[in-house]
């Protein structure tokens, strides 16, 4: 069975993003960029199911401009075999990306396709039960847990604790942060990354439509908050909030 | 044209958030219709009936929707949504299992978790971990939103709307239900409790946040933490405040031994109140605090603890 990750290209979640001041966005020249987390843990999935004999190939996927390239090789070098790269210099969309994924899904047919849950940059949550839907596929969302077999076992966090499903395979999984812990990649791994191959694609080839549906109107800083003061003793903290917060 | 405002539920009860869901509903404009979907849902739909500005609610009774699996669910939403302008839910995991599900297959967008509704075709909506406020306008016919519960005060009760019941959709056979593996406390909830205690790896243990159970106790308090805290194994995920896991406002939240990284931030920043207890000085969470007291949280928090015990 093949399997099919998709790795976003995202500013590093350490960056303190800034609002540009014409507000059409965040600033992104200059920012350092790094593949999205919950994709690391996507990548790291697929290749331990390929140590243990589940996957025959894994396949790591990006959409987005050319240095998405970088991201894919990444994930090459954590032991992908190979990437499909959609060069898109437009502003992509959950829908567009998830019709994009869906096109490659019906070129390689993996049995199985791991996203992340969110990407950490516009935080949508989307992709992945899109691309279930679009595929008519089962949704694992939010994955603890994963145990192949017939179909997939998925343990999946949830409001009030952790649920556990049974899946058709194929299916889309989309990852939470406890479903394993990413390795990072060798010096060895990383130069032989360089060899693996990358087959770029565009929308246009693939026929899709990847016009955004959301019109971004402005985007602004959030209201800021301010530092309080410091108390030094717990009894008056005690008094502070009894009497001036008035919340106990 | 109505809104329809999905409802998560357990059978007996809908979720809190539903009411904030009708809130955001009814800024929108329109009827607001509720679908209630399950099995042997009843006393939930009359609970939803009851939501102030709730104008029907519909009650899909098939045994597909004991467990609420989105593939079936979502099938049904599809089938009804011709008749609505919009389809909204609250930003829960259920909502964000469900919601793209049905957006696709209706080849819409999906406006995630919106925390204002500026018409009813624009809606304000956080992004980069809330550290910046993106509007954005939907060119597509149907409008799927899910909106955060804390933004929109819940709906009141009082209400008396008529329950339609218009029967399932079946199961599409993909996925099925095995079991679930709920933290049982006793506690308020963590995302509508008025007072909530956290605790990050400054705790140090899971054996340590009894500490803070006794403290959230005494004030009637939900507990939460950080990733970091729920990844080490202190406490189980559900926990988790922040960018990827919940989103907070209550009235007080006491963050403690929580250093204070944008992604947790995100996820308490618009309580009331903060109060940040840490032993250094310099952690970022002193600056969204309203009240920080330095020092080691193994005396502090026993202090605190006693000191409201007394009041
Ligand atoms: C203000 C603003 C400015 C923007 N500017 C730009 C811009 O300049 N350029 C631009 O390209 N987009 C831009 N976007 C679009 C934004 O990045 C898209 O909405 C985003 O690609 C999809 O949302 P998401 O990644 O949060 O989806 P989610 O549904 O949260 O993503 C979940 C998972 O889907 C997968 N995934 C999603 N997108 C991709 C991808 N492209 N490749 C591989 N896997 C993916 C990943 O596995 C990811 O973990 C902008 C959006 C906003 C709001
Ligand atoms: C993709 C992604 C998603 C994430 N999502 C989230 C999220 O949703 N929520 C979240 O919380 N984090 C999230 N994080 C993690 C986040 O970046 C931080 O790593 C995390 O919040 C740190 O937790 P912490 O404050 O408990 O630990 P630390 O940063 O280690 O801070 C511990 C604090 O405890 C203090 N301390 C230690 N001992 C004592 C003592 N005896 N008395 C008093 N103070 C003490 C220290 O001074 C320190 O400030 C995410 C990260 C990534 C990459």
């Amino acid at each position: 069975m093949k399997v099919l990750v998709a790795v976003k290209r995202v500013i590093d979640y350490n960056v303190k993003i800034r609002v540009k001041a014409d507000k059409t966005g965040v600033e992104t020249a200059n920012v350092k960029m790094s593949m999205n987390p919950f994709d690391e843990i996507a990548v790291e999935e697929a290749i331990r199911m390929k140590e243990k004999g589940k996957a025959t190939e894994v396949i790591a996927f990006s959409a987005g401009p050319a240095q998405c390239q970088e991201t894919i090789r990444t994930a090459l070098a954590m032991g992908a075999d190979r990437g499909v790269h959609v060069l898109s210099d437009a502003e992509l969309q959950p829908l567009a990306v998830a019709k994009l994924m869906k096109a490659v899904v019906d070129k390689e047919q993996p049995g199985l396709v791991i996203v992340g849950k969110q990407a950490i940059d516009d935080d949508s949550n989307q992709t992945g039960q899109m691309l279930a839907a679009l595929l008519g596929w089962s949704q694992g969302t939010f994955a603890n847990k994963l145990e192949i077999g017939e179909g997939v076992a998925v343990k999946r966090e949830v409001d009030g604790g952790l649920e556990n499903v049974m899946l058709k395979l194929p299916a889309v999984i989309t990852t939470d942060l406890r479903l394993n812990e990413p390795r990072y990649a060798s010096l060895p791994n990383i130069m032989k990354a360089k060899k693996k191959p990358i087959e770029q694609l565009t929308s246009e080839a693939l026929g899709v439509d990847v016009a955004p549906r959301l019109k971004t109107l402005k985007v602004e800083e959030p209201p800021t908050r301010k530092a309080g003061i410091k108390v030094k003793t717990v009894a008056e903290l005690v008094e502070k909030l009894k009497n001036e917060a008035g919340v106990i | 044209m109505s809104v329809l405002v999905v409802a998560a539920h357990d059978g007996k009860t809908v979720r809190a958030n539903v009411a904030n869901a009708v809130a955001a509903a009814t800024q929108i404009g329109g009827d607001v219709h509720v679908l209630v979907a399950g099995s042997g849902a009843g006393d939930a739909a009359k609970e939803a009936a009851a939501i102030a500005g709730v104008a029907k609610v519909l009650q899909a009774e098939d045994a597909a929707y004991a467990n609420w699996m989105a593939e079936d669910v979502a099938a049904l939403v599809v089938k009804l949504a011709p008749g609505y302008g919009h389809i909204v839910m609250a930003a829960d995991n259920v909502g964000k299992n469900l919601m793209p599900r049905v957006a696709a297959l209706l080849d819409v967008a999906q406006v995630s978790e919106a925390i204002q509704i500026v018409s009813p075709d624009t809606f304000v909506r956080p992004i980069y971990a809330g550290n910046a406020m993106a509007t954005v306008q939907s060119t597509d016919k149907i409008k799927v939103v899910t909106v955060r519960p804390t933004n929109f005060k819940a709906a009141a009760g009082g209400g008396s709307a008529a329950i339609e019941q218009i029967g399932g959709a079946g199961s599409a056979g993909l996925s099925n239900y095995v079991g679930a593996e709920i933290s049982k406390s006793e506690r308020p909830e963590l995302t509508s409790a008025k007072i909530v205690v956290s605790g990050g790896r400054g705790l140090a243990s899971g054996e340590n946040f009894k500490m803070l159970e006794t403290l959230a106790d005494k004030l009637g308090a939900g507990l939460g933490a950080s990733r970091a805290a729920v990844d080490a194994g202190y406490v189980p995920n559900d926990y988790q405040v922040g960018q990827t896991g919940k989103v907070v406002a209550p009235d007080l939240y006491i963050a403690i031994g929580i250093s204070g990284a944008i992604q947790h931030l995100a996820g308490m920043k618009d309580s009331k109140t903060i109060v940040a207890i840490n032993k250094d000085e310099e952690a970022p969470i002193f600056q969204v605090a309203d009240y920080g007291i330095v020092g080691d949280l193994f005396q502090i928090v026993p202090e605190l603890t006693a000191a409201i015990e007394k009041k």
